[in-house]
């Protein structure tokens, strides 16, 4: 780098830069706020999906599974299983009740959890709620 | 070395390369679970390694970064450390919140490890990478806060250059964008949204200030050259990272249900964001070029010029591949995202640690460079290591291909799981490669037996000898 082009210039473009940045973040993130009602349906999120998040989340599932593409990609995506299953929670709630203690020989299996019927529920509602979020069409098919 | 205080940092390092050693091994076990399903279940489900695997990462990162600062601080300030002992003890709270986390991981139902750690009164856990209980997240805080008092005091009391000023604002940010951790609302949108405030804010944001400044100041003192010039390039990359880095936090806001200007925002800036990497990689070849004299410790250029390859390849080449909404649309969330996430915090991070260490190691052991059979060794495992991460990162991008492929991009997509058992074959070579990349953190750990002092201060001075008789750009200068 040449002579005209100072330490002090480049030490204002560094503060600067970075304090305009965070301001236009921030503002965004205003803003974001503001509309994501009509996106996340948070209407919809009841004393039950929040138990679910809370069982979701106790639970570790994040630890093998994708939500809405995050997480970890040992296991199927789960934003939208409550489609893939059929649009139904019975399905769901049956397939975490059923998983064997000792798993399945040679295979990835999931770990038995030992759920109550309500935190079973609880969880199916709050995949349920997940599944209905505005997510600009992902995944891109059903398979996730 | 010209501080007594700084010999802490010795401490710091060890505890980081033992955790990194466990956080090896819990890599290979999860590798291997991904091809024989029921390894070690339900002993150690994969989710448990998982976890094991990476809040060991990031501790490991956390006390390398600690260590650097308390080796880097005095130096830079040209005084003692504010609290030696102050250093001592947050060492030991740290180290024993990280081991008994693990520990509670490892032999307590997760479930039950949230009840009994008070999940109730707060529910954070159960996040990825912030799966720590309560009382971690707490004890982390206030390991930070006392580690940053301890810092801060100590540049406040003395020269204040723009390498400390660095990282101490990158050590800051670290400490405040973890508060987030705390913050777990209800509506996972907006979990998800200020989740990436912690993750992406960390990796593309204010660690990156730490790696420049670490960086930064292993270069001043391999390459001998101008402190001005160092500094310029120094604020450039900071400037860089955060102004690509800030806004570029929308590449993980296309598909989690925020609006879909974010898609536009995310693309633009974060595919901006390789360039501070790339500007990293011209610093380190420039400045080794424009050298002043040959330092004896070669291990450590090595390492100071790879970190700035690996970073650009891992965090700018491999990030860029997937961070333009159309293609994350068929990416996201895949072993594509993987391969990515282990070259870039291995290339940026784990290695800027070792250069670092590599560096100021010998200095606490009373030697200005390791003996060369030691370096010799040391590069040997630098290079298995790097070779091992770049096949890791190969054979995940072909599984991710393979992934795209037929799970995504496609008419007729198959169900996760068939797609999983057809791309097996990669899968295990990536367990080969893992099995090299633990082989030589073994030979580069091994490297720290090797030589005596003696030995060491001899080839050191062949090297210093040489240098003083050669000629440089200007004027030549020994420290
Ligand atoms: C022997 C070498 C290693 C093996 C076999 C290995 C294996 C794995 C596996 C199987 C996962 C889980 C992927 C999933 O969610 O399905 C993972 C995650 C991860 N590992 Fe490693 N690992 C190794 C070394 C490393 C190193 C050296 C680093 C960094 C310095 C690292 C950083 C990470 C990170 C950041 C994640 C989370 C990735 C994400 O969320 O996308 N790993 N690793
Ligand atoms: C050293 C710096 C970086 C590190 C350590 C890093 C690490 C990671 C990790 C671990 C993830 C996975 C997060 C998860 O588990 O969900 C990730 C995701 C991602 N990174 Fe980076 N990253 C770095 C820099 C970059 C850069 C510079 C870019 C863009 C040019 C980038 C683009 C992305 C994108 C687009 C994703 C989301 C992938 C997906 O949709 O699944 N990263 N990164
Ligand atoms: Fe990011």
């Amino acid at each position: 780098m040449n002579e005209t082009f100072t330490k002090a210039m480049a030490r204002n473009i560094f503060y600067g830069g970075s304090l305009f940045f965070i301001l236009v973040f921030l503002g965004l993130t205003y803003h974001t706020e503001k509309v994501l009602p009509e996106r996340d349906h948070r209407e919809n999120i009841t004393e039950q999906v929040v138990h679910g998040k809370k069982v979701w989340e106790e639970n570790n599932c994040i630890g093998c599974h994708t939500l809405l593409g995050e997480g970890a990609y040992f296991a199927p995506e789960l934003g939208n299983v409550y489609k893939r299953f059929g649009n139904s929670k019975a399905a769901i709630m049956a397939f975490i009740k059923y998983r064997p203690v000792d798993g399945i020989k040679g295979r990835r299996s999931m770990p038995q959890f030992n759920l109550s019927d309500e935190e079973l529920e609880a969880v199916a509602e709050f995949l349920k709620w997940t599944s209905e979020i505005d997510t600009s069409n992902w995944p891109p098919n059903i398979q996730g | 070395m010209k501080y007594e205080s700084q010999k802490i940092a010795r401490l710091y390092f060890i505890a980081a390369l033992g955790l990194f050693a466990g956080q090896i091994l819990f890599g290979l076990i999860m590798g291997l679970q991904y091809v024989i399903g029921d390894f070690l279940f339900p002993a150690i489900p994969f989710n448990v390694a998982r976890m094991v695997h990476t809040n060991l990462l990031i501790i490991w990162l956390l006390f390398g970064f600690m260590g650097a600062a308390y080796f880097m601080i005095p130096e830079e300030s040209e005084t003692e450390l504010f609290s030696p002992k102050l250093a001592i003890v947050l060492f030991w709270v740290f180290l024993a919140a990280g081991v008994l986390t693990v520990l509670g991981y490892l032999l307590v139902p997760y479930a039950r490890l949230a009840e009994m750690t008070g999940n109730d009164l707060l529910p954070t856990m159960g996040r990825e990478f912030l799966e720590q209980p309560l009382i971690t997240k707490v004890g982390i805080v206030i390991v930070a806060l006392g580690f940053v008092f301890n810092v801060g005091m100590t540049v406040l009391r003395g020269r204040k250059t723009v390498i400390s000023s660095i990282l101490m604002i990158g050590l800051i940010g670290l400490a405040v964008m973890f508060l987030f951790s705390f913050y777990n609302p209800e509506n996972l949108v907006r979990d998800k949204f200020y989740w990436w405030w912690v993750v992406h804010l960390w990796v593309e944001g204010v660690w990156e200030l730490i790696l420049g400044s670490l960086l930064a100041f292993v270069l001043i003192k391999v390459t001998g050259v101008d402190r001005e010039v160092i500094e310029k390039w120094l604020y450039m990359i900071v400037a860089m990272a955060l102004i690509t880095g800030i806004l570029g936090t929308g590449h993980h806001y296309f598909w989690i249900g925020a609006p879909e200007y974010w898609q536009w925002l995310g693309s633009v800036f974060s595919a901006m964001e390789p360039i501070p990497f790339f500007m990293m990689t011209l610093f380190a070849f420039n400045m080794v070029n424009k050298r002043r004299r040959d330092h004896p410790n070669k291990a450590a250029v090595l390492w100071a010029m790879g970190t700035g390859v690996m970073a650009f390849l891992g965090a700018g080449v491999w990030g860029f591949l997937h961070t333009l909404a159309p293609v994350n649309y068929y990416t996201h969330g895949t072993q594509l995202t993987a391969a990515h996430g282990h070259m870039a915090f291995y290339g940026a991070y784990a290695m800027v640690v070792m250069c670092i260490i590599s560096y100021a190691m010998p200095l606490m052991r009373g030697r200005i460079a390791n003996s060369n059979r030691s370096q010799v060794t040391e590069m040997w495992g630098f290079w298995l290591m790097t070779v091992s991460m770049v096949f890791i990162t190969l054979f995940l991008t072909a599984a991710g291909v393979v992934q795209v492929w037929l799970q995504r991009y496609t008419d007729t997509p198959l169900p996760f799981m068939i797609v999983q058992d057809k791309m097996a074959i990669f899968f295990w070579m990536r367990e080969v490669a893992g099995v090299f990349f633990l082989g030589g953190l073994c030979v580069y750990l091994w490297s720290f037996f090797i030589g005596t002092d003696a030995e060491a201060a001899r080839d050191s001075a062949k090297v210093l000898v040489k240098s003083s008789t050669k000629e440089y750009s200007k004027e030549t200068a020994i420290a």
